[in-house]
C-alpha cells in the first residue's frame, strides 16, 4: 500500500517533469537533490550520529560533476551522476576510516572540520573561480544530445527513477541485519559490542553511504541549478542539511523528501515576501519541532494513516 | 618573523576571548552554543550603536572605550538571562546534540533579529581604533589598539582562572562541572549556576564583539564565520577546559597568521587542518580528562 503510494507520488512527479511551469521543476530537482543529502543523514541519525558536515560531500559531488563538464571535457549527465558519489565515497571511504571511531558532539565537530577545510580551499582556489564558483552547461545524457530548454527537465525526471530506487534499496537495507544493529548502535553500542556486533564496521558503512547520497544529491543539484560554488561545502549549508532532517524527522525514509519539498517552497515564498524574517522562520520550526514534535513531520503522516 | 608572531598573538587574544566563553558555558552545562556567534555579532552591533551616539552627542571620543565596556555589560546582562531562563532552562537533560541543535536555533533566530533592529547596511566605530595611535616595531608601525586587544584577553583570562580557582563561587561551580546531580545533593543551587555561567559566557561574546567593532565594518553575517573558529580553537584545546581555550587560542592564531604570511590561500585551510590533526591525535582535544564508559 505505502510503496504504491510512493510509487504513484514518484510518478505524477515524473509526469510533472514534462508540464510543470520551469521555475517548479527547478524547485523540485532541487528539493529533490536536498533530499537525497538528507536520506544519507536520515541513516546516519538512524546510528545515532548527527553530522555538521555533510556540505563537504555535497560539494565534492557538486563539484566533482561540474569539474568534468567544465575541465574533462565530458559534459554528459549520466557521467556527472556517477562520478559525484564515486568521489564522495572515495574521500568517506578514507575520512570515515578515522570518523567512524568517534561519537556525538565530536562527530559532529570533525565532520564539521573536514567541510570547512574544504571550503577553505575551495574559497583560496583562484583556478576554480574562487567564491564564485562556475557555470556548468551539460546538454548530454548517456551519449544522447537534449534539446536547449529540454534538458533541466529530463534531468529532473532521472532524478525521480534514481531517487526512487535509491529510497527503496536504502529502506530495505534499515531492515536488513546491518539496518537493524544501526538503530541498536543509536540506543546503546557498547551492549551491540558485547553480542558480538563490530559497531565500527556498521558505522563505517553507513557513513560512506551517506557520503555517496550527499554526492549523488550535489551532482544533481549542479545540473538543476547549472552553477557551484564554494557555499555548497559552507558549515551554513551541512546546518540547512540537518534542519530538513530535523523537520521530516528519521521515521520513514520519505520523511527527507517531504521535508525537502516543503523547505524548498517556503523558502521560495520567504525570499519573495520576507526575505528578513527567513532564518528567524527557520529558528522557531526548528524549536517547535524538538518541543513538540521531537518525531518529525512525518509523525503527523503516521497518526493520520493509523 | 616578530612581525608574524605579534600579528598572531594578536588574533589569539581576539580569539581566547571567544572561546573562553564557550568553553565555559560547555563546561559547566554540557552545551556547544552555537547561538556565541550571534552574541558576538550583538556585542560588536551594540558598541557601534552606543559608541556611535556618543560621539553624535559631543563627548570625548576617548569615552567610546567606556561605550565599548557598556555593550559587553547589555548583551550579557540581557541576552545571557533571556536564552537561559526563557528558552534553555527547559531543555536540560536532553542529548548534547540535540542542546547544539537548539542552539543552532537560536543562532538563526538571532540572526534576523540583528537584520531587523540594524538593517543589512554595515556600522563603523573607527574612533577607539584610531584614539590611542601607534607605535613600531623596527620597520612596522601597529596602531595600539592591538595591545588594547591583548592586555584584555590576558587579563580576562587571569581574571576567569582567579575566579575559578580561588574564589567560592568559582569552587561551586567547578564542583558543578565535575558532578551536577552530585552538587546539587550537597545544596549547590545549580539553576543558580548556570544562569550565572550563561550570563557570563554571553558577556565574553559580547566582549570579543564589542572589541572587534572598532576594527571591522558591522555587518549582518559577522558571527557566521566566528563561530565556526572559535568551536575549532575550543575543541583544539578540549572543551570545557580554560586553560586548552588559551593553548588553542595561541595554535591557531599563530598558525593562521603564519600561512597568512607565507601561504595565503590556505589562511581558512590549515586552521581546521590544526583541528583536524589534533582530534585525530587526542579525540577530545589537548586538555580532556579521560572518562568512565558507562554501560
Amino acid at each position: 500500500m505505502k510503496q504504491a503510494l510512493l510509487a504513484g507520488i514518484a510518478f505524477i512527479l515524473f509526469i510533472a517533469a514534462a508540464w510543470a511551469p520551469q521555475w517548479l521543476v527547478f524547485l523540485l530537482a532541487l528539493a529533490l537533490a536536498k533530499g537525497l543529502v538528507v536520506l544519507g543523514l536520515l541513516l546516519l541519525m538512524r546510528t545515532g550520529l548527527v553530522s555538521f558536515g555533510q556540505g563537504l560531500y555535497f560539494g565534492l559531488g557538486a563539484y566533482a560533476a561540474a569539474l568534468l563538464a567544465h575541465r574533462g571535457g565530458l559534459a554528459d549527465a549520466a557521467l556527472m551522476i556517477v562520478a559525484g558519489p564515486a568521489c564522495a565515497a572515495a574521500v568517506a571511504a578514507i575520512l570515515g576510516l578515522l570518523l567512524a571511531r568517534y561519537r556525538e558532539i565530536f562527530f559532529a565537530m570533525l565532520s564539521l572540520a573536514f567541510s570547512m577545510i574544504l571550503y577553505g580551499l575551495l574559497v583560496k582556489s583562484s583556478t576554480l573561480g574562487s567564491t564564485d564558483g562556475f557555470h556548468v552547461q551539460v546538454r548530454q545524457l548517456a551519449g544522447l544530445a537534449l534539446a536547449a530548454g529540454a534538458e533541466r527537465r529530463v534531468f529532473f525526471a532521472v532524478s525521480v527513477v534514481v531517487a526512487f530506487i535509491l529510497t527503496w534499496v536504502l529502506h530495505r537495507y534499515l531492515a536488513s541485519h546491518w539496518g537493524r544493529v544501526s538503530t541498536a548502535i543509536r540506543d546503546n553500542e557498547l551492549r551491540v559490542e558485547y553480542l558480538g556486533a563490530s559497531v565500527y564496521r556498521v558505522v563505517y558503512a553507513n557513513y560512506v553511504i551517506a557520503a555517496a547520497l550527499a554526492g549523488l544529491g550535489g551532482a544533481f543539484a549542479a545540473l538543476a541549478v547549472g552553477h557551484v560554488d564554494p557555499e555548497t561545502t559552507y558549515w551554513t549549508t551541512s546546518g540547512e542539511f540537518v534542519f530538513i532532517a530535523i523537520l521530516g524527522g528519521t521515521g520513514n525514509v520519505a520523511a527527507p523528501f517531504l521535508s525537502a519539498a516543503i523547505f524548498e517552497a517556503l523558502r521560495t515564498v520567504a525570499a519573495q515576501y520576507a526575505p528578513n524574517v527567513w532564518q528567524m522562520a527557520l529558528g522557531v520550526a526548528m524549536l517547535a519541532i524538538i518541543m513538540f514534535l521531537p518525531g518529525g513531520l512525518w509523525t503527523l503522516v503516521r497518526k493520520r494513516a493509523s | 618573523m616578530a612581525a608574524v608572531l605579534f600579528d598572531g598573538i594578536v588574533y589569539s587574544s581576539w580569539l581566547f576571548l571567544m572561546a573562553a566563553g564557550l568553553t565555559l558555558i560547555y563546561g559547566v552545562m554540557r552545551i556547544l552554543n552555537i547561538a556565541h556567534g550571534s552574541l558576538y555579532a550583538l556585542g560588536a552591533y551594540t558598541a557601534a550603536t552606543l559608541g556611535g551616539a556618543w560621539i553624535a552627542a559631543g563627548y570625548a571620543p576617548a569615552g567610546t572605550f567606556a561605550m565599548l565596556a557598556a555593550a559587553m555589560l547589555l548583551v550579557g546582562a540581557v541576552m545571557g538571562p533571556l536564552i537561559e531562563r526563557g528558552l534553555l532552562k527547559w531543555m536540560y537533560g536532553k542529548d548534547e546534540i540535540v542542546l547544539l541543535l537548539i542552539t543552532y536555533a537560536v543562532f538563526l533566530i538571532l540572526e534576523d533579529v540583528i537584520k531587523l533592529v540594524w538593517g543589512v547596511e554595515s556600522k563603523m566605530l573607527p574612533e577607539p581604533y584610531a584614539l590611542p595611535g601607534n607605535f613600531q616595531i623596527g620597520t612596522l608601525v601597529y596602531p595600539v589598539y592591538n595591545l588594547v586587544l591583548i592586555a584584555v584577553a590576558v587579563v580576562t583570562g587571569a581574571a576567569l582562572s582567579w575566579a575559578l580557582y580561588a574564589t567560592r563561587q568559582g569552587k561551586l561551580l567547578l564542583a558543578v562541572i565535575h558532578d551536577r546531580e552530585m552538587s546539587a545533593a550537597m545544596g549547590i543551587n545549580v539553576d543558580r549556576v548556570y544562569l550565572i555561567t550563561f550570563t557570563l559566557g554571553a558577556m565574553l561574546a559580547g566582549l570579543g564583539g564589542a572589541l572587534t567593532a572598532p576594527m571591522i565594518a558591522v555587518s549582518p553575517g559577522i558571527g557566521v564565520e566566528v563561530i565556526v573558529l572559535s568551536f575549532a580553537v575550543v575543541v583544539i584545546g578540549g572543551l570545557g577546559s580554560l586553560g586548552g581555550a588559551a593553548l588553542g587560542a595561541l595554535m591557531v592564531g599563530i598558525v593562521r597568521s603564519v600561512a597568512v604570511r607565507y601561504w595565503p590561500e590556505g589562511e581558512l585551510f590549515i586552521v581546521f587542518f590544526v583541528m583536524a590533526l589534533v582530534l585525530i591525535a587526542r579525540p577530545k582535544g589537548l586538555f580532556s580528562a579521560p572518562e568512565a564508559r558507562k554501560i
